[in-house]
């Protein structure tokens, strides 16, 4: 098939996603979220129940336990608001047409594609990204078996899947292998290393049922 | 992605308030996994997007004294778990089962399964529904191995709805409400083959909002079987749902409907006619299969899906029997 030029790379370029603001956003990022940076925050509208935009509007997203305040369009998604706004760049852009999982985050405890999601919407929700799965310096056990068993190539999808799988674990607890090919169907590896992925999800599972059962 | 204003309302008399007469001023969001898709590539581009996730009566699986009431919103993933879809409604629950991404599970709505857009690529690349171009189709001639070997054209595109076979087994309906008012109609004639490319492939208007899905209630035996190529996320290549009202020791009545094989879901009627006063079993479904198969019209490079949807429909009719091949 004949691709089709995606008219929204150069428009974003133009629009909401600047240099300007990708820059602004790196200083908010990680561990000092919840500054409450507002991009143009007077000329902006809130966000109100009837309605919002298209031009920018403060939004609020719960991120990794805090309550991180920025500025959007309502077009703009959530893996878009985490990786340019944010510099929470774990999650990542490769289909960004929900097929891939390379951009799963948790929602409420539930593996969503966030390019699927829009940032506006995500709001009152409580987001979970790869940034946010352990205490800096330390892999949590479903990070750490995925380097045990080189679950990862490239290691583009690998975010992905490691909060794909931590979503899974919190929901099937004893799986077995059939469980995690199944429970891992929404994420794609272009090198293959799905066995090793498998055999990580399964030793994350005995690893969290050691630490008392508690997956986070 | 062109900019739209984003609405939250809080009530459907909001809801629909905020929605147009004419298609492209205003689309309705739930899950997103279809919509901010059509976004992304310019097929949809709205003014206006009215999330309708904020409002309470869309959710939840309600049994009434007619059957289940389905909101729009819930997920699929509330749909394949639900105890009473489970036990009452097999072949609902095994087509939502059936999405293999949880990610899809867990956002993309039953509403948005029914209203989601073709998956054709020449609809996805946009060369419209019907794909013509110069009075040609470019599907008949070009890429067809995912497409249509049922009704014969203009449209080739196949309806990607895991639920729509099922709830046209089920005899279900879906209450379709405007700022006018409410109405509920067959599922069987939700969907819809368009004819030119200012028609849709549902029944939905632009100022309507699908609110809920009505089953009756249970007194089928259902399944749905889905042919995958891929345990990853991808769409069925062929699928059947089926739901039989036995009679004493014999089927009483049979609905047999294919999915991924019509623009619709397309519903075999004959076979299922074929059923009445017969057992199931490997041999009846089997020839069930072959008759729900007839008449098919494959194209240049599917005529595999032929024997998918034969396959699909004898394993359903057992499955929903429980009968053991």
């Amino acid at each position: 098939m004949r691709s089709k030029k995606d008219p929204d790379r150069s428009r974003q370029a133009k629009g909401n996603f600047s240099r300007r603001g990708f820059i602004r956003g790196v200083g908010i990022g990680g561990g000092a979220l919840g500054t409450g940076l507002l991009e143009n925050a007077a000329e902006a509208a809130p966000a109100t129940a009837a309605s919002a935009g298209p031009g920018p509007v403060p939004i609020t997203l719960n991120i990794n336990g805090k309550p991180v305040n920025l500025t959007v369009e309502p077009r703009v998604t959530l893996l878009d608001a985490l990786r340019n706004r944010l510099d929470l760049t774990g999650a990542k852009r490769v289909c960004d047409r929900g097929t891939c999982g390379a951009c799963t985050v948790l929602m409420n405890g539930k593996s969503v594609y966030s390019c699927s999601v829009l940032a506006i919407d995500a709001q009152g929700k409580a987001i979970e990204t790869i940034e946010g799965i352990a205490e800096p310096g330390k892999l949590h056990p479903v990070s750490a078996a995925f380097w045990n068993h080189d679950a990862q190539q490239c290691g583009y999808c690998t975010p992905g899947f490691v909060m794909a799988a931590k979503g899974f674990l919190a929901e099937h607890p004893n799986p077995n292998l059939e469980d995690v090919e199944h429970g891992l169907g929404g994420n794609l590896c272009r090198c293959g290393t799905y066995m090793g992925v498998r055999q990580a999800v399964l030793e994350a599972a005995r690893t969290l049922k050691t630490q008392g059962g508690k997956n986070g | 992605m062109q900019a739209f204003e984003y609405s939250n309302p809080a009530s459907l008399k909001e809801a629909t308030a905020l929605l147009a007469a004419s298609w492209g001023e205003a689309d309705v969001l739930a899950g997103g996994t279809d919509l901010i898709s059509l976004m992304k590539d310019s097929l949809h581009t709205p003014k206006r997007v009215v999330n309708i996730k904020s409002i309470h009566e869309l959710g939840g699986i309600v049994r009434t004294a007619a059957g289940l009431r389905i909101g729009a919103t819930v997920t699929m993933d509330e749909l394949a778990r639900n105890a009473e879809v489970r036990a009452g409604y097999p072949a609902l629950a095994d087509a939502a089962a059936g999405i293999p991404s949880p990610q899809i599970r867990h956002m993309g709505t039953v509403g948005g399964d029914l209203c989601q857009r073709p998956r054709c690529w020449y609809y996805r690349q946009g060369f419209g529904l019907l794909a013509m171009k110069e009075g040609k189709s470019l599907v008949t001639g070009g890429e067809n191995q995912y497409h249509a070997i049922f009704g014969g054209g203009p449209a080739y595109f196949v309806s990607a709805s895991s639920l729509g076979p099922a709830l046209i087994a089920l005899e279900a309906k879906v209450r379709l409400l405007s700022a006018k008012g409410a109405r509920v109609i067959p599922a069987i004639e939700f969907f819809v083959t368009p004819q030119d490319e200012s028609t849709r492939e549902i029944a939905l208007r632009p100022d309507e909002i699908l609110t809920e899905i009505l089953v009756l209630a249970a007194a089928t035996h259902s399944a749905t079987y889905e042919v995958r190529q891929k345990e990853a996320l991808d769409w069925p290549l062929a699928a059947a749902s089926v739901a039989i009202k036995m009679k004493g020791p014999v089927v009483g009545s049979a609905r047999i409907v294919l999915g991924h094989v019509a623009p619709t879901p397309w519903e075999a009627t004959a076979a299922g006619e074929w059923l009445a006063g017969k057992n199931i079993t490997v041999e009846t479904a089997e020839a069930a299969g072959k008759a729900a198969v007839e008449g098919a019209q494959p194209l240049s490079h599917n005529t595999y899906k032929v024997t998918l949807a034969k396959t699909a429909v004898k394993r359903a009719l057992l499955a929903a029997a429980k009968v053991r091949a």
